[in-house]
């Protein structure tokens, strides 16, 4: 519609430039950015924090917030694993358990900040502090067994498309279509943008919000599950990775808004792809470590600094030399 | 009108209802029969928006009923009122900017497809709003237009349109023209004539009393919470309108200039002012001045507002105040030169929702003359009483108040800081008519003191009876100068100028 690049399409665009300029980089070194190894490294490591960032998305979306991610992926990782107990007839009952578990904890998310209106920064801060203290009470090592067939998740790819990113690009696409096609989705919007507006023209503003922290923490619980399916096992501490900032990142990177109302999954994949290839370009010419954070952190404040710009260029009332007022000539044409 | 004494459609009987244990309205009945345009009328903070968020659902009553031909109805959310065909344009403004035209339109309502058009059908959304803008003339506006990318007016009548698409029973508009000036005040005028037309009943809350005049068939009165009467709009003056609502005949004149005010030196200074919007500039204000600024909505004047008080700064041409060139960068300098802007927009520009009424008032004395602020300040309540402002407590938050006195606040958080130059946008918006002769006065009174004062109004009258002089902008030039108190008529050719 718009002439201008929407932030979606400028967020691939600028993905598009870093793979160039990494490739390029790598090359002036003599060395090879895509290589398999090192594409199916980058894909694998998207696909793990996209699952994570689709769910944060929607909540985003609705102005709110999880930091109980890496939590529920990690108890996720251990009840998947544990309720597969290595027997190939139980896959299905490990999935079917991650989601209800992962479900029950984003209701409750979701419930603590609709009904009892605490701030969803502290209500999901909460969570994640009492996922941890039982995971760190019950679980002194990795827990539980994957039959190896639920390993092919993670490892099995069609050329260097892991299925893992197959499933996590899959999952982006059911939530764009939630988000265009449903009414729950189109209202994550309206709540976001203004739940007072959006309550005052008849919408229950509280069931966007709690669909969208079910959902996340079951995108969560999935990323989980593919945790369990790479490592053979539950494991406990990848809620020690980080996450919940890393997923926050990748959906402000790609361009929705942290104060909610607008952007989409879109983009989100994007920033998971362009913080997935930053991590594989470093890699390949072996920047130091800290340099590296200091890097990313750098970019993510650029590009959510070149957004805030665009968004008040085009807040901007139209000059008035190009487009006068429309409603007076309502009344039958110029006066 | 439908012949014969028919049972009205909505029927509102001895409703009641506090905030946190203070009364706001009790014992109020309200009749409004289909295919009638009741007027609600009252001071700032009387009720009105109250009574139609409690029929829309916002709020519930504490006693009372509400009736809905015959039924007796009790929304607990928004979304039963619409369902029982309540629709309703509230005052605060109430539109997704970010979402499109027909987004906002549908929200709540989407439709959906079926097939493989399943789920919510933006196209359908589309085309739709469309049709609905064509039907009501309004084929300026893309239903797929962000609405931020619309002006204030036209965000104004797509709320309307928004209400007008639910076919509900009855419709009910809390000051629609606040944002609306000329042509747009026909066009809504227009919109309600429909939704009458079409048997609809509707209830209309406005401060200026020619709407009501021109448009309504009944009027119900309402003061302190109380209603006071309902009357056929027929048989009623505007004098008596005033006395119920104020309970004091109050002067139809505008106040007389106060004795010893002197045109002095030159305080304001424009030549050559311009920028993206305005062109050739050139104005000249001296104390004890008032010179106001007419044009049709989007001609300029609240351009020059901003551009007098840094927020979009004039990019060619030269500013003086009191013979010193100023280059207002932000409002921040222009505060600190003397300017004051009362703005057009109170919910964005003007005030802390979330703070006291007492903060809000010292809220630029902090800004900009923080060690001397405890000091000035000790003079708001003063100015809060002159202005009628109507709290609960200095203390209580801005917004809780009403419309009204919300603008209330803002004007005295200027008053406040003495300024040199005060720029007036629309300082009577949503204020009522007995506070509107206070507005009238202190800004005689700041003349009186030597201020330079730049007055900008969709209200004709007000910018003519109050004005020595009245400069006449189109398309962001200035059209031509008037005396003070030239007809409306030599205004308006001006301003659309004339024949072409
Ligand atoms: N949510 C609220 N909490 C506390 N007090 C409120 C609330 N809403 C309104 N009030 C108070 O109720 C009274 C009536 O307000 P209301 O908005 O109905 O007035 P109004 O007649 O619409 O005035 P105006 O013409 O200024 O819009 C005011 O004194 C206001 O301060
Ligand atoms: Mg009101």
């Amino acid at each position: 519609m718009s002439p201008r690049l929407g932030t979606t399409g400028l967020v691939y665009v600028a993905l598009l430039a870093i793979l160039a300029a990494g490739a390029a980089l790598a090359a002036a070194r003599g060395q090879e950015l895509f290589t398999t190894a090192n594409t199916v490294d980058l894909l694998t490591r998207s696909s793990l924090l996209g699952f994570v960032a689709i769910g944060q998305t929607l909540v985003i979306l609705c102005r709110s917030l999880d930091l109980s991610v890496g939590y529920v992926m990690a108890l996720c990782s251990v009840v998947g694993a544990t309720a597969m107990a290595g027997q190939t007839s139980r896959i299905w009952l490990g999935v079917a358990a991650v989601i209800v578990v992962a479900g029950l904890i984003g209701l409750a998310n979701g419930l603590i900040v609709t009904r009892l209106g605490v701030n969803a920064f502290i209500t999901t801060l909460g969570m994640g502090l009492i996922i941890k203290g039982y995971l760190d009470t019950r679980f002194k090592g990795p827990a539980g067994e994957v039959p190896a067939e639920f390993q092919l998740f993670g490892y099995t790819r069609v050329g260097v498309v892991p299925l893992s990113f197959a499933v996590m690009a899959a999952v982006a696409v059911l939530a764009v279509v939630f988000l265009r096609r449903t009414r729950t989705g189109v209202h994550m919007y309206a709540v976001g943008g203004d739940a007072e507006v959006a309550r005052m023209s008849g919408v229950r503003a509280d069931r966007p919000l709690l669909a969208a922290h079910v959902l996340c923490s079951v995108t969560a619980g999935l990323a989980g599950l593919l945790i369990a399916s790479r490592f053979g096992t539950g494991s406990t501490l990848v809620y020690s990775s980080g996450y919940e900032l890393e997923s926050i990142a990748a959906v402000v990177l790609g361009g929705t808004y942290l104060l909610g109302g607008r952007g989409g999954v879109g983009g989100t994949v994007a920033g998971v792809l362009i913080l997935a290839t930053l991590d594989t370009v470093f890699n390949v010419l072996g920047v130091d470590p800290f340099f590296k954070d200091v890097l990313r952190g750098t970019i993510v404040i650029a590009a959510v600094a070149l957004y805030a710009r665009r968004q008040v260029d085009r807040a901007a009332t139209p000059p008035r030399f190009a487009a006068p007022s429309r409603i007076p000539l309502l009344r039958g044409g110029r006066p | 009108m439908n012949g014969g004494p028919k049972a009205p459609l909505l029927r509102m009987s001895g409703v009641g209802k506090s905030f946190l244990g203070v009364p706001v309205l009790h014992g109020v009945d309200l009749q409004v029969r289909a295919g009638e345009v009741h007027a609600l009328v009252g001071e700032n903070g009387a009720g009105k928006s109250t009574l139609m968020k409690i029929l829309a659902g916002v709020h519930r009553a504490d006693a009372g009923t509400v009736e809905l031909d015959g039924e007796r109805v009790d929304f607990a959310h928004p979304v039963g009122a619409r369902e029982a065909g309540v629709a309703t344009v509230f005052q605060e403004f109430n539109l997704l900017p970010e979402r499109t035209v027909a987004e906002n339109v549908f929200l709540g309502r989407e439709p959906r497809g079926r097939g493989l058009r399943a789920g919510v059908d933006a196209r359908a959304m589309a085309a739709e709003t469309g049709r609905l803008l064509e039907d009501l003339g309004l084929t300026a506006i893309s239903p797929h237009a962000p609405v931020r990318s619309l002006s204030v007016a036209e965000q104004q009548i797509v709320e309307v349109v928004k209400a007008m698409s639910q076919s509900a029973r009855i419709v009910s508009m809390d000051e629609p023209t606040a944002a609306l000036a000329g042509a747009e005040v026909e066009l809504l005028y227009r919109l309600v004539r429909r939704l009458r037309e079409r048997g609809v009943a509707v209830l209309y809350v406005s401060h200026r009393l020619k709407e009501i005049f021109d448009l309504s068939d009944r009027i119900t009165v309402l003061k302190d919470g109380a209603k006071v009467a309902t009357a056929d709009t027929a048989d009623t003056t505007g004098a008596d309108l005033i006395r119920m609502m104020v309970g004091r005949p109050v002067s139809a004149v505008f106040p007389e200039k106060i004795a010893g005010t002197e045109a002095g030196g030159v305080r304001l200074e424009v030549s050559g002012g311009g920028n993206e919007r305005l062109d050739g500039i050139d104005l000249q204000v001296r104390s004890g001045e008032i010179v106001g600024l007419a044009g049709l909505q989007g001609s300029g004047r609240t351009e020059i507002a901003h551009a007098l008080f840094g927020i979009d700064r004039f990019t060619r041409g030269e500013l003086r105040i009191d013979g010193e060139r100023a280059v207002l960068r932000s409002p921040r300098r222009a505060v600190r030169s003397g300017v004051a802007l009362v703005s057009e927009d109170r919910k964005t520009q003007g005030l802390a929702l979330h703070r006291s009424v007492l903060d809000n008032g010292r809220l630029v004395l902090d800004a900009v003359a923080p060690r001397r602020s405890r000091a000035r300040s000790g003079r708001l309540p003063g100015i809060f009483s002159s202005l009628e402002l109507v709290a609960r407590s200095p203390s209580q938050e801005v917004r809780f108040l009403s419309g009204g006195n919300q603008q209330k606040v803002v004007l005295a958080k200027w008053l406040a800081t003495d300024p040199s130059v005060v720029v007036l946008d629309e300082p009577t918006r949503g204020i009522d008519v007995g506070a509107k002769h206070a507005v009238y006065t202190l800004v005689r009174r700041l003349a009186a003191d030597g201020a330079a004062i730049v007055l900008i109004s969709s209200e004709l009258p007000e910018v003519l009876g109050l004005a020595d002089r009245v400069l006449v902008l189109r398309d962001g030039r200035i059209a031509g100068e008037l005396p003070g108190g030239v007809s409306e008529e030599a205004v308006m050719e001006m301003a659309v100028g004339g024949a072409p």
